[in-house]
């Protein structure tokens, strides 16, 4: 049985979605012989071709297009589409990004197939058949299912099963393969890019200082903000803080805003819907601050402090000047 | 110009998500109920358009008798037509779901003349399957584009911005098109009085779409397996804080 993986990269450097959506994509493969394929949009130089290898890529197509110089959804998914059909292969696999789900949507569209989004398991269970285990309610809840398609079309969780290269690396050939693409496959292209502002970015903030509805005011932000500072922390936000206008959306944790991933998440005054947990539920240690000690945040913290986050953190950030004073 | 919103009626969970005793639902006995909310700002970005440039919001929504609420929602912040797509309780999959709104769309547009634009929320809160507007989008052959935090429209095109990797990528589509937004594009608005006095006044267009079996079948729900911490107590108020600092320097954050 063949695999198809569609890989996103940067300068041909496979991302870590990607990797893990490669990862499921191997463990799909009943037989060790069995074909895993890898479509890369654009050159694949010596170094991401080494990736390849590492995780046991059979066969490696680097989509080379004049046409595509930019993302364009629509030409990627036809190229996939006829790949799949050319391999031909069983399962088509992409990581659960946005333009992973966006790409597999557009693939399911034109090859009128279901698709499963984000799953964080995968395996076959018959000829056209497989089960999943796939996220819902941004990955609160887990369904298991089995879906029958051929091919199955399947986006990879950006929280499913850390990368692991193949025990055996494979003997990667290389192809270059040059679609042949229609102008309406190309009527919606990015036209424009424009780069990340400097700054301490949330989603990859090592430490975050959260405030939800606890902080009672905008003006209450003023000792988180400081308290950031002094951390080289970011700032994060529940919804309900975002709805209130509070605080911008882009500090938004949760389902439908940021995820985060830090060594340290500080939240304070955040009772822990499931809405937020959604969004925090990777961070390696949770302290809370909050008034009720029988808030769900509590029983997702590894440390709390039962208070008022409005006396407790000017108090911190008062100790931790006082700290940096003795330390020089 | 001519717009029409797509929503889903969903659970308003709380902290705690109960399964019912087959784990193939959530509990919704003590739940009330509420709209996805990247589609409560598709809503308002349709409201805001038209506010610009003229023309009508429509609302639609594939649910339950019970999700004329979720349109009277709609209505009260400045939608006009309501449509029910009423279903009958099963549940509907991605491609019926699809299918269905691509028939109204069509019925809609022979009586009415065209859509400009079909807005959807880029993923419903509770089965977030990422795909019914692309569906919809290539069924109508009309150009998409999804996760948009940032929308302009003039009379012929759109502009439509999304995040990518920290920065931001932008996209020119031409009218009509299918576009599905992300939370964040917009603060949605309250209702205002008047417009809840509208709302409640407002008719529901209702039909009854075919249900069609979906290829993925549901076979139990779960709450995945997180080990549920117990934290552990530092202490009360101010009096924490000599622990709280302790711990910092302990996790290696502090300078």
């Amino acid at each position: 049985m063949t695999v198809l993986c569609l890989l996103e990269h940067e300068a041909g450097e496979p991302g870590d979605a990607s990797l893990r959506a490669l990862s499921l994509a191997r463990a799909l493969g009943e037989a060790p012989g069995d074909p895993l394929v890898a479509a890369l949009f654009g050159q694949i130089p010596a170094p991401g071709l080494e990736v390849l290898s590492a995780f046991g890529v059979s066969e490696a197509y680097g989509i080379e297009s004049d046409e595509l110089d930019s993302y364009a959804p629509l030409a990627w998914a036809r190229v996939i589409v006829e790949l799949a059909s050319n391999l031909p292969a069983a399962v088509v696999v992409a990581a659960g990004t946005d333009r992973g789900n966006e790409v597999m949507a557009h693939v399911a569209a034109l090859s009128e197939k279901a698709m499963v989004a984000n799953c964080l398991k995968a395996s076959r269970s018959g000829e056209t058949t497989v089960q999943v285990s796939r996220q819902r309610w941004g990955g609160v809840l887990v369904e298991e299912a089995v879906v029958e398609s051929s091919p199955v079309l399947l986006t990879v969780a950006l929280d499913a099963a850390a990368p692991e290269p193949a025990r055996v690396p494979a003997a990667t050939r290389l192809h270059v393969h040059r679609p042949l693409l229609s102008r309406s496959d190309l009527s919606v292209k990015v036209a424009q890019w424009v780069q990340p502002s400097t700054g301490v970015s949330l989603s990859d903030a090592r430490v975050v200082v959260g405030g939800g509805r606890g902080v009672a005011s905008p003006e209450g932000f003023g000792p988180i903000d400081e308290l950031a500072g002094l951390l080289g922390a970011a700032v994060g936000v529940s919804r309900a803080v975002t709805s209130a206008g509070w605080r911008p959306h882009s500090q938004q944790v949760g389902q439908t805003g940021t995820r985060i991933s830090p060594e340290l998440y500080l939240a304070c005054g955040i009772s822990g819907a499931s809405q937020h947990l959604a969004g925090c539920q990777n961070a390696k240690h949770v302290v809370a601050i909050n008034t009720d000690a029988d808030a769900p945040i509590i029983s997702r913290a590894d440390h709390a402090v039962i208070g008022d986050l409005n006396v407790i953190i000017p108090a911190l950030v008062k100790a931790i000047r006082e700290r940096g004073l003795k330390n020089t | 110009m001519n717009l029409l919103v797509c929503i889903k009626r969903v659970p308003d969970v709380g902290a705690k998500i109960t399964l019912t005793r087959d784990a193939q639902e959530i509990d919704t006995h003590l739940l009330g109920f509420t709209v996805s909310p990247h589609e409560e700002c598709a809503v308002e970005e349709a409201v805001r358009i038209v506010e610009l440039r003229g023309g009508t919001v429509s609302v639609l929504t594939l649910g339950p008798p019970e999700a004329a609420e979720q349109l009277r929602d709609a209505a009260a912040i400045g939608a006009g037509r309501l449509v029910l797509l009423e279903t009958d309780g099963r549940e509907w999959g991605p491609m019926a779901t699809a299918g269905a709104i691509v028939e109204a769309v069509r019925r809609d547009e022979t009586a009415n003349g065209p859509y400009e634009l079909v807005l959807f929320g880029n993923e419903a809160a509770d089965t977030g399957d990422y795909q019914v507007a692309v569906r919809v989008a290539h069924a109508l052959k009309r150009p998409c584009v999804t996760g948009v935090k940032h929308l302009d429209v003039t009379d012929t095109t759109l502009r439509a911005r999304r995040e990518f990797r920290g920065g931001e990528e932008c996209f020119e589509l031409l009218l009509p098109s299918v576009v599905s937004v992300k939370e964040g594009i917009n603060l949605p608005r309250y209702p205002s009085l008047p417009g809840r006095m509208r709302a409640k006044r407002a008719v529901i267009e209702q039909t009854t779409p075919t249900w069609h079996e979906d290829p993925v079948r549901k076979q139990a729900l779960s709450d995945p397996v997180i080990q549920r911490r117990r934290a552990e107590i530092l202490g009360e108020g101010v009096e924490a804080v000599p622990a709280l600092l302790g711990l910092l320097e302990e996790l290696g954050v502090l300078a």
